[in-house]
């Protein structure tokens, strides 16, 4: 039987194939129209890759960061590969995850985003969905929720994030070169993101 | 000697810079591509930049030039997954003339201070 993290993480790699047209018609809009066939090559090597048969929460997100950076291609390879890798150190030798360390992942995750991307909240990337997530997790865990009530808080602000991103202007990564173009439409990564987040939520909830 | 790697979404543009510098750089031999994913689609690949840095270096340090979008942003992942120590620069530079005069200067034995600045001086070549 393959393990629970391989099995989060192929959910994950099914969610994007799922969504792979989806996303690369967002990038189209305001991009080169790669973004879910960046997004789903990468994660096709990486359900490829990792063994199916390992606990180690932290070996696999490691073996995840590695792939997705060599894999991806676009922008979102080096940036997801680099969030995966930082989250991935936080969890070395764990075969569990508490509803606290999760968050401490989440941060890493977002930290290594930023030192990778020189992003700010409000540009309109992946980080307009993981940094209100991140927030809202975090309330939840405060008021004494659990991890799965966490991250329905987290994708609930992931969403709302998704939303916040049609109303402004990119100005980091390529549809950054649109302008004020780019107001309107979503963004492909936090889309991504979002996904992310609402698989890992169903995952634990299952 | 210094060391040059050509990163470029496109393995083509990548190739064909290396062509178009080694006839200016007659005999340099530390010249190395990154261009495009393994399997030759178009992107960049972190990893590949990563090896093609480990070869470009000869001891004097490695510059890289790298077209715009994940071209840099990958460049800069690959220093960070490297095991050695090696001094490698990105240079802010157009790709195409950066990599003929930085392959120049590399190759008549010049510091890799010299190699950077004559390839960004590139940015204030005007071509009318
Ligand atoms: N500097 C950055 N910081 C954070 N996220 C970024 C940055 N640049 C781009 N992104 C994210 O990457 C997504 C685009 O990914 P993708 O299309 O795969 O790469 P590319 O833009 O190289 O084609 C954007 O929608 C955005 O969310
Ligand atoms: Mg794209």
């Amino acid at each position: 039987m393959s393990s629970r993290i391989y099995n989060c993480i192929a959910g994950i790699s099914a969610k994007i194939e799922e969504n792979k047209d989806f996303l690369t018609e967002l990038d189209r809009e305001i991009g080169d129209a790669d973004h879910g066939v960046n997004m789903a090559r990468g994660f096709h090597a990486v359900t490829e890759k990792l063994p199916q048969d390992s606990d180690d929460i932290g070996a696999a997100l490691k073996k995840t960061g590695m792939t997705l950076l060599s894999k991806v291609g676009g922008a979102s390879g080096p940036l997801y590969g680099t969030a995966y890798m930082e989250a991935a150190k936080i969890a070395a030798g764990k075969n569990e995850i508490t509803a606290e360390e999760f968050g401490e992942m989440l941060a890493a995750a977002i930290a290594g985003i930023q030192k990778r991307g020189k992003a700010v909240r409000g540009e309109k990337t992946m980080l307009d969905a993981l940094m209100p997530a991140y927030d809202a997790y975090m309330a939840a865990i405060g008021e004494g929720k659990d991890m799965a009530a966490g991250l329905d808080a987290a994708v609930e602000a992931a969403k709302e994030g998704i939303e916040f991103t049609k109303t402004i202007r990119a100005t980091k990564g390529r549809a950054s070169y649109l302008g004020d173009r780019s107001i309107g439409h979503q963004d492909p990564g936090a889309t991504s993101a979002t996904l992310t987040l609402e698989t890992i939520r169903d995952f634990i909830r299952s | 000697m210094v060391g040059l790697v050509i990163v470029s979404h496109s393995p083509k543009i990548a190739e064909g810079i290396k062509e178009l510098a080694l006839e200016m750089a007659q005999g340099y031999t530390q010249l190395y591509t990154a261009g495009g994913l393994e399997d030759g689609t178009i992107g960049t690949d972190a990893v590949r930049i990563m090896e093609a840095i480990v070869s470009a270096n000869a001891g004097d340090g490695v510059v890289i030039l790298a077209d715009l979008g994940s071209g840099i942003i990958s460049a800069e992942t690959a220093i960070d997954l490297l095991e050695e120590d090696i001094d490698v620069r990105i240079a802010d530079a157009p790709v195409v003339e950066g990599a003929i005069v930085a392959a120049v200067e590399a190759n008549i034995g010049n510091s890799i201070d010299q190699v950077i600045q004559a390839a960004e001086a590139m940015r204030e070549f005007h071509k009318q």
